[in-house]
């Protein structure tokens, strides 16, 4: 350390995004959840290195093996098998991989599509913005599931319509975050400074409402990505979206859930993965919005 | 006051429009040859109209859109394509199953959810607060399918003190009057009336607990920060310092104010037990509307599918628009405006 630091006693002002941090991480429970969230997330990275067999592979001599710690369990597969011998482990982490990123993707597409609108909706005409919030408005009236399931029902059962479907289905939140936050800021002193200096209505939005708008859509980020694990499980589950081999959580549980008498392992399981990833999400989330709302007092 | 009743009228009536705008661009999506098929006299159900061909055949958007709304507002909603049956006729058969057990799971999150608020509320950032908190936020990340599983698992199957599947133990023949078993079962002149009454709740408590878990979580936390937020209102404190006791200051001050917010969310809460009753339905085989929409789509019925979305957003529609005369009705700033 040189002696000019130590003779300024000025210490660096916090950035933004380390003040959230240092809060966010004060919050035990959260942080907990940050590291069981970057756990699951780095089995689904890698899950080509670390799921010993590949999801598809049936043992036909291995049928119904009960997890390791069972009597009759083998080492070989350590959560036991499923009913036509493929490997639950392997099964659950190529599950999360595909569970992960299929949110991701899901996630993008609202949040690009829904961001744009509600900056455009704020931005734009009164009778531009009202169609679009009254279009909103409709989606959100009915419920996510039903049109996701009638999304499906026209377009034909797949993962990829089921992507499509549970992207439309989270949009309106998108566009309601984004509109309320830049409205909350317009009319805020420091931008009615910009607006009497002269600047155009894109460096207005861009260099001075852009970086205050961040906070609360993060936070709806990851309750959107929640959502989407769940939306797309239940599709799975109903059989709408993932199909048979593939090993997606909600399509593994709707294979399973007829055995729960003689393999409950295979019910237990795939319901644990997705209750453990979402919670971690909602409490990931839920520790952003009181940092956020912490630094805004 | 009238003026806003008005303007939740006017709200009401655009949102069924935009509705069947939504429903009318549907039947356009489904693939050719099935699209919606509309008798034109329901009693011979002979002579079938399909509104895509005649699109296709004189063009005119606009007079269809009126030909079809007549329809709707005829309670026309054409022919099941598996059974034959008239889908208006078979939702007011599924419906009300769906709707007995929305309403029994939304008693079961209200009855128990206020309370749990309350207690919350009252020992904020103490252990019951923390306990129930946290409790909720298990209940938002429970896959509902997962948690019915396991409801059964462990009170059926493990237990065995409740029935898995169905309304009605299958010795009981019961006619449908009302549509909603619990009613008919009372209302029904058999012998055993009773006892099939008992049978009937029994067999809605496991999949009511299952779809009223998630409505549980959110009354709950909604109940305790609207309660948070006014026990620091002066008027709660003037009221605690005329030495009113605390059960005195909830029930005369605080309710009141704080179930404002609460009927709100009890509007979001359709969507959500709208949503698990799909799921719950299919894993209790319990014969509602929701199951009735999934088996159609799996059996591609597109008239029924059509059918269901717009007699459940209806629902919805005027669920809320009922839930906002409720909330005028509570809340005195709003009808002044």
């Amino acid at each position: 350390m040189d002696s000019q630091s130590q003779f300024y006693l000025q210490t660096k002002v916090p950035s933004n995004l380390f003040r959230w941090w240092s809060q966010f991480r004060s919050n035990k429970l959260s942080f907990v959840a940050l590291i069981v969230y970057l756990i699951i997330g780095t089995f689904a990275l890698f899950a080509h290195f670390i799921a010993p067999y590949d999801p598809t592979t049936q043992f036909t001599d291995a049928i119904h093996i009960p997890p390791s710690w069972y009597e009759e369990g083998q080492t070989k597969f350590i959560l036991g098998t499923d009913y036509i011998g493929r490997d639950m482990f392997s099964r659950l982490v190529f599950g999360a991989q595909l569970s992960l990123s299929l949110a991701s993707i899901v996630v993008f597409l609202s949040a690009s599509i829904g961001i744009t609108l509600g900056v455009v909706s704020s931005f734009a005409s009164y009778g531009i913005d009202g169609l679009i919030m009254r279009i909103m408005d409709f989606i959100l009236a009915i419920p996510s599931l039903i049109l996701a399931v009638v999304i499906v029902a026209i377009i034909g059962p797949g993962l990829p319509n089921a992507i499509y479907a549970v992207a439309l289905v989270l949009v309106p939140h998108f566009v309601i975050v984004t509109r309320t936050a830049i409205d909350q800021e317009k009319n805020k002193e420091y931008v009615t400074a910009m607006l009497l200096d002269g600047a155009s209505k894109t460096r207005l939005f861009f260099q001075t409402i852009l970086p205050n708008i961040f906070p609360p859509i993060i936070v709806q980020l990851t309750f959107a990505f929640s959502t989407a694990i769940l939306e797309i499980a239940t599709l799975g589950f109903l059989g709408l979206g993932a199909q048979s081999p593939d090993p997606e959580w909600g399509s593994i549980l709707s294979e399973s859930h007829h055995n729960i008498m003689f393999a409950p392992w295979t019910v237990a399981i795939p319901g644990l993965a997705i209750f453990f990833t979402l919670l971690s999400v909602n409490l990931v989330g839920d520790g952003l919005r009181d940092a956020i709302d912490a630094e805004k007092k | 006051m009238p003026v806003i009743i008005l303007r939740q009228l006017l709200n009401f009536i655009i949102s069924l429009f935009v509705l069947t705008i939504f429903t009318f661009g549907l039947t356009h999506l489904f693939p050719e040859g099935v699209s919606l098929l509309i008798p034109q006299d329901l009693d011979t159900g002979s002579s079938i109209t399909q509104i895509g061909e005649s699109v296709a055949n004189n063009g005119n958007l606009f007079s269809n859109y009126f030909q079809y709304l007549n329809q709707i507002y005829q309670g026309n909603l054409g022919l099941s394509s598996v059974r034959g049956s008239s889908v208006f006729d078979e939702f007011f058969i599924y419906f009300p199953a769906t709707l007995e057990l929305s309403l029994v799971a939304l008693i079961f999150a209200v009855f128990a959810g206020i309370p749990l608020g309350i207690i919350a509320a009252k020992n904020k950032n103490r252990w019951p607060d923390k306990l129930i908190v946290s409790s909720t936020l298990f209940g938002y990340s429970m896959p509902i399918f997962w948690w019915a599983i396991l409801l059964i698992l462990f009170f059926s199957l493990w237990l065995g003190v409740t029935p898995v599947a169905s309304r009605l133990g299958f010795e009981f023949d019961i006619q449908p009057l009302t549509g909603f078993m619990l009613a008919d079962t009372l209302l029904s002149d058999k012998s055993y009336s009773i006892e099939a009454f008992y049978s009937a709740l029994h067999h809605l408590l496991l999949p009511a607990i299952a779809l009223g878990t998630i409505p549980l979580a959110v009354v709950t936390r909604s109940t305790r920060s609207a309660m948070i937020s006014i026990l620091t209102e002066d008027y709660i404190r003037s009221a605690k310092a005329r030495g009113l006791s605390f059960t005195k200051v909830i029930w005369k001050h605080a309710l009141r104010n704080a179930m404002i917010p609460v009927v709100t969310t009890i509007g979001l809460l359709i969507s959500i037990l709208i949503t698990g009753s799909l799921i719950t339905e299919s894993i209790f085989s319990w014969p509602g509307a929701g199951k009735w929409l999934l088996e159609a789509v799996y059996r591609r019925d597109f008239t029924v599918i059509h059918g269901a979305i717009l007699a459940i957003a209806c629902f919805i529609i005027l669920v809320h628009f009922l839930l906002d005369l409720l909330s005028i009705y509570l809340d005195p700033k709003r009808r002044r405006t």
